[in-house]
């Protein structure tokens, strides 16, 4: 990726041949990215990550199929990049179903077939939910997408790289990733739309990407996303494993060494990667800011993080209360998270709460 | 966001926390729901504030100011702790980031209910009401 900042700086749209090197590189990416969930290289378009995806997936098909019907489906609990999306549409006359998910946040495809009508063009549901973790079903909505003609899409941008992705086992017509989320790099991400979906496109300009996203190509980020892409395909199985072993030591020793916590999320329709706790009687901030002075880094579903002092929808859809969500936090593991680090861990983060909760009023009226 | 380094430091080594045994003064502000909730326990000598200590439950910046409105109310009298206003608190720490500033209230709210509890009190004992009452019940 890195020669691409200096040496190899082409632009790939130029003919000569410092551009056709660029080009060749992304292309090269493109193939790869293609390769590893299933699909044509002609069926991937780089953007600049997750939300340009979702956006543009989302508004782009809206766009291109008002005139068969104004009505989208989507869940609770997805990401802003998507809520926020619908949200906007909205405002410009298109009807949107927010499906509600159970206590693990998991959609049920029936309560999906249940709000398709004849004006729903869109269904929209993550693949797996960034905060919680919890792995949704994607076959099963797609295949219900399918048999009633309408466009499915998905926001796979916490699962590349992270569970095996097969476009066509999915049942899925557009699905969004970015590269930061499998150790790429950040500012670049893909959308993949199947051949032949009807799809307006979100940049105007010039004809990069067979028209469907105008703008110069960000030439290292892509080269760099094919790398991760090629690292996570020779890794992936591998780390599925392990990191599940390290979750569910992570989540266990939460549960038995700290009284009044729970998990948040599915316990096995999960995110190898993934541990979301609620502890109660402290609050996520000061939890987080203690854990961080600790060389520790989470994040935290309480209102006290939030630009907005509300706490996480996504929580709050699965049922905590406020107070639950103010005591939740957020583990993610990594390729480089060791069984030391899950023991450090935990010792520090029960030490931490032990501290809090004797600062905190709740805990001594509540418990004693 | 980010905090300065006093609202850190009061929030890593927090002063005066814990409850006071017989306080004279007791003011509880804020509700699990909002995510703060704020409780300042103060002893009173000849009209001087001897001690104060907190316990509360919230986020960094509610820690921070809870621990020093109880080193601004030390030794202080009731009417200048009845002058001690949010933004002192806010003040004494290097500022808050704006979002918060309604840490800072919550302190300022506690030293009040505080406050007006302790009056209360006081005003019961000066009276004598109660002890009337009592006689005539």
């Amino acid at each position: 990726m890195l020669p691409f900042f200096s040496q190899m700086y082409g632009n790939p749209s130029s003919l000569h041949a410092f551009g056709q090197e660029a080009k060749h590189a992304i292309e090269e990416a493109r193939y790869i990215v293609a390769q590893f969930i299933g699909a044509r290289q002609e069926e991937i378009i780089f953007t600049s990550g997750g939300t340009e995806s979702n956006n543009s997936a989302i508004k782009g098909v809206a766009c291109a199929r008002r005139d068969k019907g104004n009505h989208i489906i989507t869940s609770k609990i997805e990401h802003h990049a998507v809520l926020e999306t619908c949200h906007f549409l909205e405002k410009q006359g298109f009807e949107v179903t927010y499906i509600p998910v159970d206590e693990f946040g998991i959609v049920d495809p029936a309560d999906v077939k249940k709000a398709i009508t004849g004006k729903t063009i869109l269904i929209s549901i993550m693949h797996a939910n960034n905060e919680i973790g919890t792995i949704e079903p994607i076959a099963e909505i797609g295949k219900i997408a399918r048999e009633k003609g309408i466009y499915f899409h998905t926001d796979a941008v916490q699962t590349l790289g992270h569970l095996s992705i097969d476009v066509s086992e999915l049942n899925v017509d557009l699905l969004s990733a970015s590269g930061h989320k499998l150790y790429g790099p950040k500012g670049v991400g893909i959308l993949y739309v199947r051949k032949g979906v009807r799809m307006l496109p979100f940049m105007h300009g010039g004809d990069q990407e067979q028209g469907r996203r105008a703008s110069t190509h960000n030439v290292p980020g892509i080269v760099g996303f094919g790398k991760a892409v090629e690292l996570a395909k020779e890794e992936m199985a591998k780390e599925i494993k392990q990191l599940t072993l390290l979750r569910d030591k992570l989540i266990k020793g939460i549960l038995d060494k700290i009284e009044y916590a729970r998990l948040n999320g599915h316990p096995a329709e999960r995110l190898s990667n993934n541990v979301n706790v609620s502890i109660s009687y402290v609050e996520g901030e000061s939890m987080l800011l203690n854990l961080d002075m600790e060389g520790i880094a989470c994040s935290t579903g309480s209102a006290c993080t939030s630009s907005s002092l509300e706490p996480s929808h996504v929580l709050a859809a699965i049922g905590l209360s406020h107070e639950l969500a103010h005591g939740s936090l957020r583990f993610s593991l990594g390729r480089l998270t060791s069984e030391e680090d899950i023991d450090y861990c935990l010792t520090r983060l029960s030490g931490i709460v032990r501290k809090l909760r004797a600062m905190s009023p709740l805990y001594k009226k509540e418990v004693k | 966001m980010e905090y300065s380094e006093r609202v850190m430091e009061h929030f890593r080594n927090p002063r005066n926390v814990g409850e006071i045994e017989n306080p004279d003064g007791v003011g509880r502000v804020g509700n699990p729901v909002c995510g703060d909730i704020m409780e300042l326990y103060i002893k009173v000598k000849d009209g001087v504030i001897t001690d104060a200590k907190f316990k509360t439950f919230g986020c960094g910046a509610a820690i921070a100011t809870s621990s020093m409105v109880t080193e601004l109310v030390k030794n202080r009298t009731i009417d200048e702790a009845l002058k001690i206003s949010n933004w002192a608190v806010a003040e004494a720490l290097g500022g808050l980031p704006p979002i918060k500033m309604h840490c800072s209230v919550l302190a300022e709210e506690a030293l009040k209910k505080a406050l007006d509890d302790y009056r209360g009190r006081t005003s019961i004992q000066a009276s004598g009401e109660p002890a009337r009452k009592l006689q005539i019940g």
